[in-house]
């Protein structure tokens, strides 16, 4: 996977993880273009557009679109799972998640979406795993009264 | 200084703003007070307040001032901070920043933490981001830790590892002695990220494949039938909660396996013999009613297709690629037809099987899987088969999106090429594409399709009576008025007479034809080349008409004075031809032989020969002088003495002066010509004969010798001729000299006739002219082009004869010109 973008039905950007490098201007131009691309078709198209040299693999959950760029060799219909497991991630970690979790949680989101995914691949197979790896992570964050007293360095 | 605000605050703030101008002002209010707060160097804060500025960089605004204080917050002992720093990191110290190095110490600190889910935020933002200088050094960490029996850990090491080896490749072999164990892993998430690092390793060394094929793991196990073990207790066991998709255990890890036994088995029989068992039970035993089920049957139809899989594996395959073609879901069906395209070179007549489906899914409305069913659908075409689809094909023309109109057109041209069954229905598709979608053909089809028709000698009254149909009612689609109108040049007079044979003739008069050329003549609709390809058609007809030549000279007088600088060019040329040659427009306006083909690659690839590429070379080039010098040769002979000069007849010898269509042949069979022409702008392509073409200013070859030096031939009384040079590399015994004669006086010089010789081992071709005038004062040039051939690479001489009328009187001279460079004929 190069790249994973979330956005809504009004072309804002929710959510995005690059795993391969690009300047600023050239990411923007590219979630320009891609928002534009994905948000004209129509709900008979099918999940897939062959977009410059990946193919880019989208679904649509309630106002949130779920758009992966993946190699030619890559397996599309598996993005799909893919795309749906973190969607369930989501579902079990903020129970019956909607597009206002993302938004108010936007740092949980990526926190969930990085115990599933590193460096473009999937590293954990299993959805109980993943959660409670966050769960414990959560409870490793300090409370206030923790942070405080804590020294820094 | 008031506590900064949450996080939460600041997103339900920002998110009131009902204008983009206010979000902006929020957020330069916001930014401003994080700068000061930064500046302060609180600890306490810096975490809230690098969240906020990473939530302002999602809505697209500038963070870079923020890249230190992630640094800082890496370092922090707090496990809050050094998430939200390590957050931070990956979202703006990519490897193009300058600061992203100062990340290295900390990361390496963070792999060796007591906590493992700090050192997993550590190997996640090595392993996301991480530059080559910094896998370089952190390696050895990321090694150790892919040896650890901590699962959790291991996992995210072993990702990491991944892109350790796309980032410095050199450093695989580092990893392989960490490999032997992986795969006994119990933990899914060890042997799904596992199998990646090994289909990483093995996809970039062939050393790193042909060792995994052989060598002995650990358990003494080789890797296939270690992978095979691990694909089969996934199949077969029971239902495992943790792992299930839709009753389907793991499939994550199952196509992994998959595509990794792809890479082991290609091209190599062992491993492949190997698998063939556990590809066959996948294939069959799989539930297909969810995307899941199908997302590893996809897997498996690659993966047996790629490597040397038995035939009743390779047919079950196809099958199931033909089952998906019948799904309604569309993910399905694009997959499939994705597939069947990199299969159908290889498995031909399997795929053949299911055409039928595949021509159904050119009727689908999603665009993507009309263009693969399209593509396919050119790719089944044969001998057997083409009526039928061709059938489909035009029709899917018709009623298809414009963005596929052009290569769908290209593709049936192609397609009726090859498999035509008949001459007749071959014209009969390609009229029924130019008249269905005329205006997409590409530019290059049409002198194809001209020299088609040429080629089908029989069919050129039937051809030119469909075109004259096609365009009476409608002459708004270029490339077919285009066609339309060069073949009613040619064969205007079958038209009129009635002579069809294949249907039934219809009554069409001289002045109709004329008529509808005309009207293309003038019509809004009508690109300048289409009334260029008019115009010389009504010229044609000149000859191949009685009854309306003066109507003709009436429309090319018109013309004469047009707006249009190439239709006025034309016209005067024709109009010169009616008046001052008159007696060579039969031999000039005959029909057309039938022209040599050279296939091509494909519609935009030129074949050159002899480096000739421009496609006015391949009509006619009836220089005016060669029949003039004809007369005169015995002159030249006597003036030159005889010796060992001969004199030049530019073309066919004089003792044949009646067939003109044979000095042509020869012409053409000479400069062996190709059938398709230059990619070149649009305009040029589609040039019809040029029959009184003087010259282009253009080099005649597209790989031309440099720069070799030009010189003046001759320059007495005011007339100065200079020749330049050019040569071919791919056919150097050629040289073309290219005069120009300029006048210095304060007169023009008109009936200006330039004649050369050369001797006996050298031939040469003298085209025609510009024009016969040079104006006074230098103010312009007469161009004649000469072909000399040297293929004994002798040094070149030539005496030269001019004759023109000046201040009255008509003027003579002769000459010789000797100083030719040596890279003009060496």
């Amino acid at each position: 996977i190069h790249f994973i973008l979330l956005f809504s039905r009004q072309g804002k950007l929710r959510l995005q993880k690059w795993y391969t490098t690009l300047p600023d201007k050239e990411k923007k131009k590219i979630i320009r273009e891609i928002v534009q691309l994905i948000l004209s078709r129509n709900q008979k198209t099918c999940s897939f557009v062959d977009w410059k040299d990946l193919k880019l693999v989208y679904k649509r959950y309630a106002s949130l679109y779920f758009c992966c760029a993946i190699e030619d060799q890559d397996n599309e219909l598996l993005t799909l799972e893919v795309v749906h497991r973190y969607v369930e991630l989501l579902d079990r970690y903020f129970g019956n998640v909607c597009e206002l979790d993302i938004i108010f949680n936007f740092e949980k989101a990526y926190f969930i979406l990085d115990e599933f995914i590193i460096g473009g691949e999937v590293q954990e197979t299993s959805k109980k795993s993943a959660v409670k790896a966050i769960e414990d992570s959560d409870m490793l964050q300090e409370t206030v009264e923790e942070y405080m007293n804590k020294p820094a360095f | 200084m008031p506590a900064p605000i949450r996080l939460r605050e600041l997103i339900r703030t920002i998110r009131t703003a009902r204008t983009q101008a206010e979000e902006r002002e929020m957020i330069q209010k916001e930014c401003a007070a994080i700068r000061s707060s930064f500046r302060e160097e609180d600890n306490t804060y810096r975490c809230r307040n690098v969240a906020k500025l990473l939530y302002m960089h999602m809505l697209g605004y500038p963070a870079h001032f923020g890249q230190l204080e992630c640094l800082k917050l890496i370092a922090s002992q707090k496990f809050t901070d050094k998430r939200i720093g390590y957050l931070g990191a990956m979202l703006l110290l990519d490897e193009r920043q300058d600061v992203h190095l100062l990340m290295t110490n900390c990361i390496k600190n963070d792999l060796n933490h007591s906590t493992q889910y700090v050192q997993g935020l550590a190997l996640c933002t090595l392993g996301c981001m991480g530059s080559s200088e910094m896998c370089r050094d952190l390696a050895g960490e990321v090694e150790k830790l892919l040896k650890t029996s901590n699962s959790y850990l291991r996992k995210k090491a072993a990702l990491c590892a991944v892109h350790v080896i796309r980032k410095v490749p050199e450093l695989m072999e580092m990893f392989l002695p960490a490999t032997k164990n992986l795969l006994n892993e119990k933990n899914h998430g060890v042997l799904h990220t596992s199998v990646v690092l090994l289909t990483e390793m093995c996809e970039r060394s062939p050393d790193m494949l042909a060792h995994f094929r052989k060598v002995r793991q650990l358990s003494s196990s080789q890797l296939v039938p270690q992978l095979v073990r691990i694909l089969k207790n996934l199949i077969m066991s029971g239902y495992s909660p943790e792992h299930d998709v839709s009753g389907i255990s793991d499939p994550f890890l199952q196509v992994r396996i998959l595509r990794l036994l792809r890479i082991l088995g290609r091209n190599d029989d062992d491993s492949s013999e190997a698998m063939n068992d556990i590809l066959a039970q996948v294939a069959t035993n799989t539930e297909t009613s969810k995307n899941v089920g199908n997302a590893i049957l996809y897997e498996t139809v690659l993966t047996i297709m790629d490597i040397k899989s038995e035939s009743g594996l390779r047919v079950l395959a196809i099958n199931i690629l033909g089952r998906f073609l019948l799904n309604n879901d569309k993910n399905i069906r694009y997959v499939a037809l994705t597939s069947l395209l990199k299969t159908v070179q290889t498995d031909h007549n399997a795929v053949q099987r299911h055409r039928s489906t595949i021509v159904d899914c050119l009727k689908d409305l999603d665009v993507s899987i009309k263009r693969r069913a399209m593509e396919l659908s050119f790719a089944l075409v044969n001998g057997n088969n083409v009526r039928g689809m061709m059938k489909e094909l035009l029709y899917f023309l018709d009623s298809c999106e414009p963005e596929f109109k052009a290569d769908c057109a290209s593709g049936i041209f192609l397609a009726a090429e090859k498999y035509a069954p008949s001459k007749r229905w071959h014209i009969d598709t390609i009229m029924r594409v130019l008249t269905t979608a005329g205006s997409y053909v590409r530019d290059d089809a049409v002198p194809n399709l001209i020299q088609l028709i040429t080629n089908s000698v029989e069919m050129h009254a039937y051809t030119v009576q469909r075109l004259y149909k096609a365009i009476l009612g409608d002459y708004s689609q270029q490339p077919l008025v285009q066609v339309a109108s060069w073949c009613i040049g040619e064969y205007g007079d079958l038209l009129v007479s009635g002579q069809c044979e294949e249907e039934e003739p219809i009554q069409v008069t001289e002045d109709e034809v004329l008529d509808i050329l005309e009207s293309v003549l003038i019509s809004n609709m009508s690109a300048s080349v289409t009334r260029g390809y008019a115009l010389t058609a009504i010229m044609k007809l000149s000859t191949r008409f009685t009854c309306t030549v003066n109507r003709i000279k009436k429309v090319v007088s018109i013309y004469g004075s047009s707006i249009d600088v190439e239709l006025q060019q034309r016209a005067v040329e024709y109009n010169a031809l009616f008046k001052k040659y008159d007696h060579m427009r039969p031999a000039l306006l005959e029909r057309m032989p039938v022209m040599e083909k050279v296939t091509t690659n494909g519609p935009t690839e030129i074949v050159q020969t002899n480096g000739e590429t421009e496609p006015a070379v391949l009509e006619t080039k009836p220089p005016p002088s060669g029949l003039q010098p004809a007369s005169q040769a015995n002159d030249l002979l006597d003036l030159l003495g005889g010796s060992d000069i001969t004199p030049v007849i530019p073309t066919a010898p004089a003792s044949k002066p009646a067939s003109a269509g044979g000095e042509l042949l020869d012409l053409l069979g000479d400069l062996n010509l190709t059938g398709s022409p230059v990619s070149a702008p649009a305009p040029q392509i589609a040039q019809p004969p040029f029959l009184l073409d003087g010259l282009s200013s253009q080099p005649l070859f597209n790989d031309i010798a440099a720069g070799i030096p030009s010189i003046t031939a001759y320059n007495k009384n005011g007339l100065k001729i200079d020749f330049t040079f050019e040569r071919s590399n791919t056919n150097p015994s050629v040289t073309v000299i290219t005069i120009q004669a300029s006048n210095s006086t304060e007169l023009d010089m008109t009936d200006f006739v330039f004649q050369a010789a050369v001797p006996k081992t050298f031939q040469l071709q003298l085209l025609s002219p510009s024009s016969s005038v040079i104006p006074a004062f230098n103010s312009g040039t007469i161009t004649q082009v000469i072909k000399v051939l040297n293929p004994q690479k002798q040094q070149l001489r030539m005496r030269i004869k001019l004759t023109y009328n000046h201040k009255g009187s008509a003027m003579q001279d002769l000459a010789e010109v000797n100083n030719f460079p040596a890279q003009s004929w060496q």
